[in-house]
């Protein structure tokens, strides 16, 4: 039987790379472990190696050829017995799924040091007729970043992963660093509560973890410099809960629509109507983003972290659904690359399912805006003046005043609050 | 054919931020046109960088046979200087580099209109573009790059004859036999130091307490001994009070008890003033302070549509911070991501004076005024093996770091050729390499820049050769 050597992917988050050169030629006899063809990242050049025996019968991508997909068919080998030419002239096994193309978004590679995950697991082809091995570790990418902005993010105990570069090909500088205003606790205080004797009072000292420090540095920055302010708008959610049910009803078989799908549908509808409220502070300038990309907070264990749908405003309720899923599954198992839940343009904190009532949540930096959704319940209210019973949700935006201005602020609710209560208007 | 008059981009004044947006502008596939009133190149090219450097190497030439004894090599007869070859060559530099731009945007295909400009009326999101010789341009974006003329001291008016600006001291006829040079930055210092070598009694006038006063005091020290050594002299903290013609030349009082200096001839060299006037701002949004249009970091003033860059916007006056200004500004309009203004130090600044002088980033002094913890390194060029080859082992290169980061806060440096080896230190600053990476760079044997590598290795008490 024939055997098809796939592109492998040199790190989880590789796509493409060039296929630059190869070692064998064609009717050469393979052994496993065989250099058989060097390939190229962006990043490093690494050899692949053959791990079965055989004769090359056919070379499928040429050398020096660029952007060849992971999991793509780049050469084949024949087995003992098979004739190299019959084996070159059978079609090619079905193409492996390459890894999904990666939303836009921060350009960090993934790394070992991501908060609180295990390393992401190396998206091997299978079946892998081919192994990668470098003098680096192969399932680790890299973070490019200036000298001085590892030496300042060390210090302050920033984890660089969680930035996004502004220097040439996202570079991250040291004003990327200072943009973030992650100052985390001077670890001399640290330390020194570490080490402090758990006596009086019968408490205990628990070394922070990186994730806890980044949320703390966050939310410190993000209260300290973005001036909040809050509006809260009650949202009538008995069309929406019905919609649902007859979304679901007719859903195909795994697509199960929840409420906060159609809450992070409304809020990016909502972002693309008053674009104004979709926006970021930058100093000297405001950054107006072109996509509802829409964070949303997920608790783990140790904290939280905001895993995002890109450009949500154009995708369909089952998408987002399916999407949002996944993420949070992964967030909760420590399996998020780190740009899956870098960036993002607003941010979703949903507390309903506590029982919360209502709440203000701390802007995500450097966002402008956060939506604290409450939990729906029936309520009583007031229609043409008679008293009724409806299912109320209480929502409270937190806005940059840098930015979002209290009458955008309001104007970005009413158009959520009409999404939410005329669920129809959210499929257009 | 009709001449195009309806353009993308309008480029006032062609000097070395005009040419250099106008071709980036070009090459991001914009209509553009430079409007350009005297000489394509500038000040820079035409009277400024370029020919004082033509000078200022006919002076370094003449200087060198001085020393030639010391090499070995006897030299007889008389030395003379033919004074108007000396200007000629300099002047035929700067026309070449002149013609030189207009061959590039002619390959750029910017169109170039020799006349003069002012801002005309804004028509919807277009904006227009008066030329002098009748013709009304139109475009989206106009940027004004008129660049800056010497400015001069009240109730003093250079006649160009006894009292001249940097133009006229550039193409002199005669050698003055002294000659009194009215402030010490970068121009007076390069004058100072051309007049010297071409035998004129120089007397340096600075109203700061030392000569080149942006430079790091102790570089402004080694260039003012290294002067006075050749025979220069120089008067700091004299503030001048009049600058009369006399029988004998002019007579530079000062303010309080200095020494009234006499002197053939007098060069005003106290800064220049942007050329903001009779542009057709007035009525627009664009802002002026103090001669120069005020600018956000890209380039934009108060008025949509126009924008401002290099000499026009205020100091530094340096051709490099027009040129890439420029660029910024260009890419700006286009949309271009990844544009980012000029970084606080990251400008170098080049004096071509004898020592020379090249220095980034900032001094000790500011360092330390900008609440660093500083680690300061120090290397002279006496332990330069290149440089003592040379004969010109005069020199210093100082390092300052922050003791925390171990960022490269500035780097000062003064001594043989570190106008071209100042770069080094950019490069470093811009790719944000700390003390690290320099100390692991190798330096090649034998050079001059090794003595950039001791200064580093200095300020972590490192140095091997000092």
């Amino acid at each position: 039987m024939a055997i098809d050597i796939l592109m492998p992917a040199l790190s989880p988050t590789m796509e493409t790379g060039t296929l630059a050169k190869w070692m064998v030629a064609v009717g050469d006899t393979v052994r496993s472990g065989d250099v058989i063809a060097e390939i190229e990242t962006d990043k490093a050049t690494m050899e692949v190696e053959a791990v079965d025996d055989g004769t090359l019968a056919n070379i499928m991508v040429d050398a020096g050829t660029d952007g060849v997909a992971v999991g793509t068919p780049i050469a084949r080998l024949a087995e003992d017995g098979e004739t190299v030419e019959h084996v070159a002239a059978a079609p090619a096994a079905a193409v492996p799924q390459a890894a999904p193309a990666r939303p836009a978004g921060p350009e960090i590679e993934a790394v070992a040091s991501a908060p609180q995950s295990k390393a992401p697991q190396p998206v091997t082809p299978s079946p892998a007729p081919s192994v990668v091995t470098s003098n680096g570790s192969s399932d680790t990418g890299r973070i490019f970043a200036s000298p001085l902005a590892r030496r300042i993010a060390a210090e302050r105990g920033v984890d660089l992963a969680a930035l996004s570069g502004s220097g040439p090909h996202g570079r991250i500088l040291r004003r990327d660093i200072e943009a973030a205003g992650m100052v985390a606790a001077a670890p001399a205080v640290v330390s020194r509560a570490a080490t402090a004797p758990a006596a009086q009072g019968d408490s205990r000292v628990e070394p922070n973890s990186q994730m806890r420090k980044i949320i703390a540095a966050r939310l410190q920055e993000s209260k300290a410099t973005a001036p909040h302010f809050y509006l809260t708008v009650d949202c009538e959610i008995d069309d929406l809960l019905a919609a649902r049910r007859r979304m679901n009803d007719r859903a195909p078989e795994g697509v199960k629509i929840s409420v906060n799908d159609l809450i992070i549908r409304a809020a990016a509808m909502a972002l693309i109507k008053v674009p104004k409220a979709n926006a970021s502070w930058e100093g000297d300038n405001t950054r107006l983003f072109t996509h509802a990309d829409i964070a949303m907070a997920v608790a783990v264990e140790g904290g939280l972290v905001t895993p995002v749908i890109w450009a949500a405003e154009q995708k369909g309720l089952a998408e987002i659904a399916s999407i949002s899923r996944d993420l949070a599954t992964r967030a909760r198992d420590g399996k998020l690359a780190p740009e899956e839940f870098s960036g993002g343009s607003f941010t979703i904190s949903n507390l309903g399912m506590y029982g919360v009532r209502e709440f203000a949540a701390v802007i995500n930096p450097p966002q402008g805006a956060i939506l604290a959704v409450g939990a729906g319940e029936q309520r009583p209210v007031v229609h043409d003046g008679q008293l009724a019973v409806a299912t109320v949700m209480t929502v409270t935006l937190s806005a940059d005043h840098r930015v979002v201005d209290g009458a955008v602020g309001a104007e970005w609710l009413q158009a959520f609050k009409g999404y939410i209560e005329a669920p129809v208007t959210m499929l257009l | 054919m009709a001449t195009e008059t309806s353009f993308d981009l309008v480029v006032v004044g062609g000097g070395p931020g005009g040419y250099v947006a106008a071709i980036r502008a070009s090459q991001l596939k914009m209509k553009v046109a430079l409007v350009e009133r005297e000489h394509l190149g500038g000040i820079c090219l035409n009277w400024g960088c370029i020919p004082t450097k033509a000078l200022l190497r006919a002076a370094e030439l003449r200087h060198s046979i001085d020393e030639m004894q010391e090499f070995g090599i006897t030299v007889s007869g008389e030395v003379s200087i033919d004074l108007p070859a000396v200007v000629r060559r300099s002047r035929k530099v700067a026309g070449r580099l002149s013609a030189g731009v207009q061959h590039l945007l002619k390959k750029n295909k910017v169109t170039v209109f020799d006349d003069l400009a002012t801002l005309g009326a804004r028509r919807g999101d277009l904006r227009e573009v008066r030329l002098a010789g009748g013709a009304t341009l139109t475009a989206k974006h106009v940027i004004l790059a008129t660049g800056a003329r010497a400015r001069s001291l009240p109730g003093i008016e250079p006649d160009g004859k006894t009292i001249l600006t940097y133009r006229e001291a550039m193409v002199p006829e005669t050698m003055p036999k002294s000659l009194v040079i009215i402030g010490s930055g970068a121009i007076g210092a390069e004058f100072a130091s051309f007049y010297l070598d071409m035998g004129v009694e120089v007397t340096l006038i600075e109203a700061m307490d030392r000569i080149l006063p942006v430079e790091d005091a102790e570089i402004s020290d080694f260039v003012q001994k290294a002067f006075v050594k050749r025979g220069m002299k120089v008067v700091t903290g004299a503030r001048l009070a009049s600058l009369k013609p006399s029988a004998s030349g002019v007579t530079a009082s000062f303010e309080g008890g200095i020494q009234p200096v006499i002197a053939e001839r007098a060069i005003m060299a106290v800064g220049i003033t942007g050329n903001s006037e009779s542009l057709g701002l007035e009525g627009t949004k664009v802002k002026i302070d103090r001669g120069h249009i005020v600018t956000d970091g890209y380039g934009a003033t108060g008025e949509p549509g126009v924008y401002a860059i290099g000499d026009v916007t205020g100091p530094p006056w340096l051709a490099h911070k027009a040129s890439h200004e420029g660029i910024i500004c260009v890419e700006k309009i286009a949309g271009e991501a990844g544009v980012h203004t000029i970084a606080d130090g990251s400008v170098p600044g080049c004096t071509y004076c004898r020592p020379q002088v090249a220095s980034v980033g900032m001094t000790e002094a500011a360092a330390i005024e900008a609440g660093h913890k500083v680690r300061v390194g120090r290397f002279p060029m006496l332990a330069n093996g290149k440089a003592i080859a040379l004969g010109d082992d005069q020199g210093l290169i100082k390092t300052v770091f922050d003791a925390a980061t171990g960022e490269l806060l500035g780097a000062h440096m003064v001594g043989p050729e570190v106008t071209e080896l100042i770069q080094g230190y950019a490069i470093a600053r811009t790719l944000e390499a700390t003390e690290a990476e320099l100390i692991q760079t190798i330096f090649p044997h034998p050079t001059l820049s090794e003595a950039m590598h001791e200064s580093v290795l200095d300020a972590y008490g490192r140095a091997i050769h000092f």
